[in-house]
């Protein structure tokens, strides 16, 4: 029996004409909650747009500014709150680059809306009821492991909330509960099997059929690596918090882009010189507009992601649009370990620190399959006292507020002067070893 | 007395040490002792020399990250028990002791152990007080 693999299949279907006329309804319903904002009162009033009825077209959605991540920030913690704040049940927050972080908040409308997308994607790579997922995504602010939880439960599927990190857990979990699903980031699928011989585990203790990878960009090499080397179908998804997390695009069983569920959300992509909107089929930074979030509204974001939306219709019959693997950022944003780090929020940490000021080197490179960061210093007149432990005592400072700031346990390497390279001009403090998309 | 030692930030890589001894060679610099602390990735390399404020300019010059720390040398007989004489003192005395290190040379038939304590003011005082003998410079 073919088993069906629409959630929904008369809105994954509808047509064209259809599908942009519930677009424009939800626009200019959500252009009404938006209106409501402090933030975006102030903003949309600016460019002439007084009511919801000011949006006669969806073309006149390119009257409505482009909100940036500063915008967020600006508007922390409650100039984007559309809603009395009891109706809110759910709220993520991410580390800001100065200090001040963003937040979105959900209703239960908006979680349902948010599961229901979840449901949709999961079941789109196969996913059903009687499948084992163990969640290896971050639970907690981050978005990425409890996106997908209570999709997963939607849909019948028995939920390991393993969380991400303890390598041996996760093979004992998927060995004793037979996991048939997983979402990790591609790095840590490839390290995973880089361990499992001497942990002990072989293939033929598991039941794995499929991947979920997501939360950093990576080749369709490394897509087919992990497929090959797990003996698996590996599904590349999309997803940021400021649009709810995980399930905004997800790869069908084709495998051949991300469909963008674009009942839910609106697609634009930029030029990233002239910030004009592109038409499909070229590249351009990826805008969007959440059109199902009433908690809070996000108008034109700029994700910073580089993509392409593929004007072709899918075989699978679908007709939200796909967009092609994210190719990388727009701003010098870095991803470690599926984190996404600015090398500010680093350098606003190692900065902090006496005696080190401008005399450091950030470095990203590859141990084994997975990230790593690590931060080399100079040790001058100013740090050195004689006394090692001062030495040991700085390093432990610095890879704990690193890990307090960003969650990434940095390596810190004390080296003798002369060591760092002599800047010259702009200074370069990030060196990225990684090379590409890995 | 104190003493100046010279301290020396070293990364534990080939050839760092031989670089240092190097330049003191060539500096005619003459070491009365010397002692290197390492941990996994650098070490501290604590030197007694003769001439040490040429000592420390000539490897501040060739670009090392040296200091001048001051330690005290107690010179002890060269008898089983003497080093035990000024450990029990200062632990009578409260002078908290960081690290201790034994000189290259016997001097007038006595030796001589460089301590760092915590407070050599107080350190000082101690041993002149019990009789002691702190050098003043070799």
């Amino acid at each position: 029996m073919i088993r069906n693999l629409y959630e929904d299949e008369e809105i994954e279907r509808l047509d064209r004409d259809a599908l942009e006329a519930l677009q424009l309804l939800r626009l200019k319903k959500t252009v009404g909650t938006a209106l409501t904002t402090p933030f975006y009162r102030e903003r949309l009033r600016g460019v002439g747009l007084e009511s919801p009825a000011d949006i006669k077209t969806l073309e006149d959605i390119r009257k409505i500014p482009y909100t940036t991540k500063d915008d967020l920030r600006e508007a922390y913690p409650y100039g984007l709150l559309s809603v009395d704040k009891d109706e809110i049940v759910r709220m993520h927050s991410s580390s800001g680059t100065t200090g001040t972080p963003t937040v979105i908040y959900h209703t239960q409308k908006d979680l349902d809306h948010w599961t229901a997308m979840t449901v949709r994607s999961l079941k789109a790579t196969g996913c059903h009821k009687g499948d084992v997922f163990q969640n290896m995504m971050t639970y907690g602010l981050f978005t990425g492991g409890i996106g997908l939880h209570y999709g997963a439960e939607k849909l019948g599927m028995l939920v390991i909330p393993a969380s991400s990190g303890n390598t041996r857990r996760q093979f004992q979990l998927m060995k004793d509960f037979q996991t048939t699903t997983v979402h990790a980031t591609p790095s840590y699928m490839l390290h995973l099997y880089s361990r499992m011989e001497e942990m002990g585990f072989s293939l033929k203790d598991f039941n794995l059929k499929r991947a979920l990878i997501g939360a950093e960009p990576h080749s369709e090499e490394v897509r087919q690596k992990i497929e090959e080397l797990w003996g698996i179908d590996a599904y590349n998804s999309y997803g940021l918090s400021e649009m709810n997390g995980p399930s905004v695009a997800f790869e069908c069983t084709e495998k051949k882009g991300m469909h963008l569920w674009e009942d839910a959300y609106y697609v634009e992509t930029l030029d990233r010189h002239t910030l004009e909107p592109v038409d499909a089929g070229v590249e351009g930074e990826l805008v969007l507009t959440i059109l199902i979030r009433t908690g809070t509204p996000i108008l034109r974001y700029r994700t910073k992601d580089l993509t392409t939306v593929i004007p072709e219709p899918c075989a699978c019959g679908r007709t939200s649009r796909r967009i092609t693997r994210i190719k990388g950022r727009t701003d010098d944003m870095l991803i470690i370990n599926g984190v996404y780090v600015f090398p500010s929020q680093i350098e606003e940490v190692i900065m902090k620190m006496p005696g080190i000021g401008t005399n450091y080197l950030i470095k990203v490179s590859k141990e084994g399959t997975l990230d790593k960061l690590t931060i080399q210093t100079e040790v001058g007149a100013e740090l050195f006292t004689d006394n090692a432990q001062d030495l040991h005592n700085l390093r432990k400072r610095i890879v704990e507020e690193l890990s307090a700031s960003i969650t990434i346990r940095a390596a810190v390497e004390l080296h003798e002067p002369g060591f760092l390279p002599v800047q010259q001009g702009k200074a370069i403090r990030v060196v990225d070893e990684r090379g590409g998309l890995f | 007395m104190k003493v100046k030692q010279i301290s020396v930030f070293l990364e534990n890589k080939n050839g760092r040490l031989s670089e240092v001894t190097r330049i003191l060679a060539e500096g005619e610099i003459s070491l009365r002792a010397m002692t290197i602390a390492d941990t996994a990735d650098f070490g501290i390399l604590r030197i007694i020399a003769e001439q040490p404020d040429k000592c420390l300019e000539l490897l501040q010059q060739n670009n090392f990250t040296a200091r001048v720390t001051e330690v005290i040398g107690v010179r002890l007989d060269d008898r089983p028990g003497a080093l035990h004489d000024v450990m029990q003192v200062f632990e009578d005395n409260k002078v908290n002791i960081e690290y201790l290190y034994s000189t290259l040379m016997l001097m007038d038939d006595k030796v001589v152990i460089m301590f760092k304590v915590e407070d050599i003011d107080h350190g000082l005082d101690i041993i002149k007080k019990n009789g002691m003998e702190a050098i003043t410079a070799f």
